[in-house]
């Protein structure tokens, strides 16, 4: 009996490997083999056809004393990220706050304000950028109704992250509906009881809503940083094919990375900026799980 | 229209629960303060116009531009409403580019990705959810710390490797990798399988079923909601790829929409009627999809947050 039990327990660990063995062969083939190769790689000068000789932290030297445009994609990417993520997330907790009350067709207004998030890729880039066009798109002929001369958008250096980043808070409708489903889970009595107590809309919303909500808060920031940092293909196609925009103003780490290993083939010296990207995200992300405990509050736990 | 609104219920249920509850706890609750919500009801509804004007008119101006003439797209200032109602500028674009080729492509890889999605992160995630065996929680642990790492880290190394394989200008790069499972979908679904009673299994188990045929008989049928999520979500993903088609494919006839499309702005360059054709025809199913199946977005929203 005892014997019988252990070989179907056997038989059962075996079921569950073989369940499991695609995963493991994708993670060692695209994930684990890869970031191995890279990491060594990032140490050569390979460059993919011959070339892959030893050179020491010779790559991750030069992009930090020697490369301005390593410093220029930086700058970039972090003030994409610094601007757009507390913006996309303020504007998705006030737009979910709105769409969280009985008002006559709010499932239509719900749909209506999430469909921007399901289209993405070139025909939205496109879209963006007759909207944005100084002559004939939509954006300066509105603001002209207001007297107000518009920029000229992605032409001009000092316009073309903040056109990005209209362009992001255009499709905050994903995130409204994460930060909506976690209002609609607040507990009615927690504002029943504000409401004896005398608060008023506002006070309910910042004093139970939104702790309330901070740990779906805590998990859009988390995922926006790290999406943020690798803003690529909008950038691609917005900037003519990969130019990095006028002055280089959207040339983004991810963009100029591409550029080091698919134009100049500097494989080596774009695997370093990799790692470089991987470590600023990880210390992030480690800065922010640090964090929460002082502002994120989990439902049933203790101060 | 008939069809979102019912798909919606998702919502809508969360919804009504409350006002029912609000009612029935507190009779007077709308009666006391009638006037004054009423008041508010109508500005909340004034601002959630707006705003879905706001939202809607960059939609417009895309349908709006795809049907002016030349001459009126240039124009000043623009119109915001076409003069002369141009549809030929749809076939026009069609013809301008292989466009039925791209398509067809696209649906290729597509068609496939999706199948490879949905076939290993539910079997997968099944393993995971309903097997026990040892170093499971360990492996899960690395399934999601997977999701962490920056897509470029892994993408230059993968390039690599696939133009060691002879696999540029083919469509494996895009395909093979789908068929191994990823991250966010295995989590997705085993929450779903999670559900599952283990007497079921068990059951099915002592009349001797193997798990394979579990999974098939039983797991695949009853996690069909979670399914249809990551197939949308797979489709969407496939369908607006642009980095993976960029760059793997050179060869002109293997192009996707999405890389035609690229193509096709800098041939045009500044033909907006057509670039705005050919923008919304390549949006087109994926604005359809997501007015016939907004339940299955929302759950994966839903999900993404860990069910709170």
């Amino acid at each position: 009996m005892g014997k019988k039990r252990l070989t179907m327990r056997r038989k059962e660990s075996i079921s569950g490997y073989i369940f499991v063995l695609p995963w493991i062969i994708g993670f060692l083939a695209f994930t684990a083999g890869p970031l191995v190769f890279s990491f060594a790689a990032s140490f050569t000068n390979y460059n993919i056809t011959s070339q892959m000789d030893f050179v020491g932290a010779e790559n991750y030297q030069g992009l930090f004393t020697e490369d301005s445009l390593f410093w220029t994609s930086l700058w970039n990417t972090l003030y994409f990220v610094a601007i757009s993520v507390p913006l996309t997330t303020i504007g998705a907790i006030f737009l979910s706050a709105l769409l969280n009350q009985d008002i006559p067709g709010i499932r239509f207004f719900r749909t209506l304000y999430y469909l921007p998030a399901v289209l993405s890729g070139v025909g939205v880039y496109m879209l963006w950028m007759q909207l944005l066009d100084p002559g004939t798109g939509m954006v300066n002929l509105v603001l002209s109704w207001f007297g107000i001369d518009g920029p000229n958008w992605l032409f001009d250096p000092e316009w073309t992250k903040p056109s990005l980043i209209f362009m992001k808070l255009w499709s905050v409708g994903g995130a409204m509906l994460l930060y909506l489903a976690s209002m609609q889970g607040v507990s009615k009595n927690l504002y029943e009881a504000a409401e004896i107590d005398g608060a008023n809309t506002w006070k309910k919303f910042f004093h139970i809503t939104i702790p309330m909500i901070t740990p779906v808060i805590f998990f859009d920031v988390v995922t926006s940083l790290i999406g943020g940092f690798q803003i690529f293909q909008e950038a691609y196609v917005m900037s003519n094919n990969g130019e990095g925009g006028p002055a280089n103003s959207l040339l983004f780490y991810n963009l100029y990375m591409w550029k080091q290993a698919f134009t100049n083939f500097n494989m080596g010296y774009a695997m370093a900026m990799s790692w470089i990207l991987f470590v600023i995200v990880f210390i992030l992300t480690i800065f922010n799980l640090k964090l929460a405990p002082r502002w994120v509050h989990y439902e049933g736990e203790e101060k | 229209m008939d069809k979102p609104n019912e798909d919606l219920d998702y919502l809508d249920e969360v919804d009504s629960l409350k006002t029912l509850g609000k009612a029935e706890e507190n009779p007077s609750f709308f009666e006391h303060r009638g006037n004054r919500k009423s008041i508010l009801v109508i500005i909340n509804f004034v601002l959630l116009a707006a705003g879905g004007l706001l939202i809607l008119s960059p939609l417009w101006w895309m349908v709006s531009t795809s049907l002016k003439t030349m001459e009126e797209v240039m124009s000043f200032p623009p119109t915001f409403w076409p003069e002369s109602w141009e549809f030929g500028n749809y076939l026009r674009t069609w013809e301008a580019a292989p466009f039925t080729r791209y398509t067809i492509n696209t649906l290729t890889i597509t068609m496939l990705v999706v199948i490879g999605n949905v076939l290993s992160n539910s079997f997968i995630a099944y393993g995971f959810a309903k097997i026990p065996f040892k170093g499971k929680n360990v492996l899960f642990a690395i399934v999601l710390a997977t999701m962490m790492i920056p897509g470029f880290v892994t993408l230059i190394p993968q390039y690599v490797l696939f133009a060691k394989l002879n696999w540029i200008n083919t469509y494996y790069p895009l395909i093979v990798p789908a068929f191994f499972g990823s991250a966010f979908n295995i989590f997705l679904l085993r929450q779903f399988y999670m559900t599952i009673p283990t007497e079921l299994i068990e059951a099915a188990k002592m009349e001797g079923a193997s798990h394979f045929y579990i999974w098939w008989k039983i797991g695949l049928p009853l996690t069909k909601p979670a399914i249809a999520t990551v197939a949308i979500f797979s489709f969407n993903g496939a369908w607006n790829d642009f980095l993976g088609p960029l760059l793997y494919l050179n060869d002109e006839n293997l192009y996707t929409l999405q890389i035609g499309l690229q193509v096709f702005k800098g041939q045009m360059s500044t033909q907006w009627n057509y670039l705005m054709a050919g923008s919304l025809l390549v949006l087109l199913p994926v604005i359809l999809i997501f007015f016939f199946f907004q339940k299955y977005f929302i759950q994966g929203i839903n999900l993404q947050s860990g069910g709170k």
